[in-house]
Order: C-alpha cells, then structure tokens, then sequence
C-alpha cells in the first residue's frame, strides 16, 4: 500500500486506502485502472489543450466562428474531448466585454482543455465572491480592467463547461500558431488574467 | 475533422503552458480518490452527473456548517469529495459506511512499518 505513504494520524489517508482495498476486493476498480486516471491527470497536459485552441481560433477565422458556435464539436477537430468536455460553450474576450468562469456550487471545469482545476477555482471563496463583486477580484489576482470594461461572469453547470477566448496580445502579428499557444495561460482561459505578451513567454516564470 | 496538428516542442521557449503552477494533488490519497472516482464511472457503476449531485450537497453541507468567515485552511476540497463518493457508494449499496469503518480499523490497527514488510 505504498501509495498512500500516509502517517498514523491522517485520516483520510486511512479511509480512502480502505475504501480502494474494499473495491479492488469486490472486483469493481483494480490499482492499476487508479494509476491510469491519475496518470493522465497528473501529467497536466489540460492547459495545453486549451492553449492549442486559442491559438487555432487566434489564426483561422472560420475555425473560431465553428468554435464559438459550437465549442465541442470544434474542440474535438483538435482531438480533444472526454469526460467534463460534453458540452463546452466558448465565450470571446473583446475590447469592451470580459468573460470569467466559475462554478459557484462544486468544481465543474473542462477537463479536457484545462485539465484539473487550480485550488483557488474549488475554494469558497472564489466560487462566492467572483458573482457577487467579480471585478475587485480580479483586481486582486492580479487583473485590473478598466471601468468601462464589462465583466460577464459565467457559472458552469452539469449541462455547459465554458472556456473563455482570450484576445490575441498586441505585437503577435507574425507568429505561428505554436508561438502564439506558448502565450495563453490557463488563467487567460479562465478569464482570471491575460495570455503574455511573446517576450514573457520566452523567459516564462518557472513557477508559472 | 481537421488534418491540421501543431506540433510542440516539450521544452524550450516555445514550450506551451503546461504546469498549473501547482500540484494538481496535494497528498497521495486525493488522487487516489480522485482516480477512484472516474474509475468507478468509467465502470458504469454511477453517472457522474449522481456524484456531481452529492459534492454540491457535501460542498453545500461544510459551508453551511462552517459559515463564509471559516478560514481557508480549514477546507479541504478532496476531503468533501471523499465524503461524496462514500456517500454515493454507500446509497447505492456497493460499499456500506459500516464495511468502510471495519476495514479503515483493520488498517489502522496494522504495526508501525508494515509497508516495508509488506512490500
């Protein structure tokens, strides 16, 4: 049970070993169909997703139309879908609207672009206030819109995962779709920040 | 569908985002729990959306106990989703709360070490 690499103390440690002992005894999840799920989750390629699509819509005129029509369907033309990704509406940043994604009552989030979602999208906090006063929120994580910016909060539900188009960062005329993903950031997609410009993404914060 | 791939360079400049600047799990059993979870839905023994409606419910339960002015380190997001799936399980009758608790004192009672003379 060297998994679970748990103290004497840690409860929830004990129970979730417990349980996976009990289900693996009844024949219902076997380990190694554990560490399959967690591998592919572990390995965090969400975002990239997310950031490879951004990027197409970014440089293809007539994929974010479909895009933004129909965010899954387009979504899977870059082999992307699964789970939490049945049906993902694609909101677009403009010059006077901002988008910002929440699930006010648990965690919904598409996966399949974005992965697992960051601990502070699953606090209380953030899932309370971003409706109620969502610009002074994200003035405090770091996003400062001017006044006359619109704030248009999302709330995801078990029917509809939203991802949010960031607009395109100014001097980025002559880049490459791969170039161009290097910019968007999971929060950008969120609608918690903004993609980097290009000469960030070169020197990318290693904690970032 | 579109032929069209990018392709990506792993590392490097041109490397797309690919941390959440976090880690995704902060202890073994979350993604133990986690990865039990989808398991168990990939199996078909629930729909997910029945255990989306038991973490709003847990989720809903701790806030309402605990209140808005409840410190932040006292939440744990994967210890509610752990309380979900034992609800779910338990309610759908493939594992009892009372069969949990026996196995989790069978587990505990175990001696100090005993991963390493197991192994």
């Amino acid at each position: 049970m060297s998994e679970y690499d748990h103290g004497p103390s840690d409860r929830h440690a004990l129970r979730a070993e417990a349980l996976e002992s009990l289900l693996r005894e009844k024949g219902l999840v076997q380990p190694e169909m554990i560490d399959a799920v967690v591998r592919q989750y572990e390995q965090d390629i969400g975002p990239m997703n997310g950031a490879q699509v951004v990027a197409r819509a970014w440089t293809d005129p007539a994929y974010k139309q479909r895009l933004l029509h129909d965010g899954t369907e387009a979504i899977a033309e870059l082999g992307f879908g699964g789970p939490q990704g049945e049906h993902i509406v694609v909101v677009e940043n403009t010059s006077a609207v901002h988008n910002v994604v929440v699930c006010t009552l648990c965690s919904c989030y598409p996966w399949p672009v974005l992965g697992l979602p960051p601990s502070w999208y699953k606090s209380p906090a953030y899932r309370s206030r971003v409706v109620r006063e969502p610009r002074a929120v994200l003035a405090e994580m770091g996003l400062a819109l001017k006044p006359e910016v619109e704030i248009r909060v999302w709330d995801s539900s078990s029917e509809v995962r939203y991802l949010v188009l960031p607009q395109r960062p100014a001097g980025t005329e002559g880049l490459g779709e791969a170039e161009l993903a290097a910019c968007v950031t999971r929060d950008s997609m969120i609608g918690v920040g903004q993609p980097m410009s290009p000469s960030a993404a070169e020197h990318p914060d290693p904690d970032v | 569908m579109s032929e069209r791939k990018v392709s990506f360079e792993v590392g490097g400049p041109l490397a797309p985002p690919r941390k959440n600047g976090e880690l995704v799990f902060a202890a073994p059993w979350e993604s133990r729990t986690f990865g039990m979870t989808v398991a168990l839905h990939q199996q078909g023994v629930f729909e997910w959306d029945e255990f989306r409606d038991c973490l709003i419910a847990e989720i809903a339960r701790w806030e309402r106990e605990h209140g808005s002015g409840c410190p932040e380190a006292e939440w744990s997001y994967y210890a509610r989703w752990q309380a979900a799936l034992e609800t779910l399980l338990a309610r759908k009758g493939v594992c009892g709360t009372t069969e949990l608790e026996v196995r989790e004192n069978d587990l505990a009672a175990r001696p100090p070490g005993h991963d390493h003379i197991r192994r």
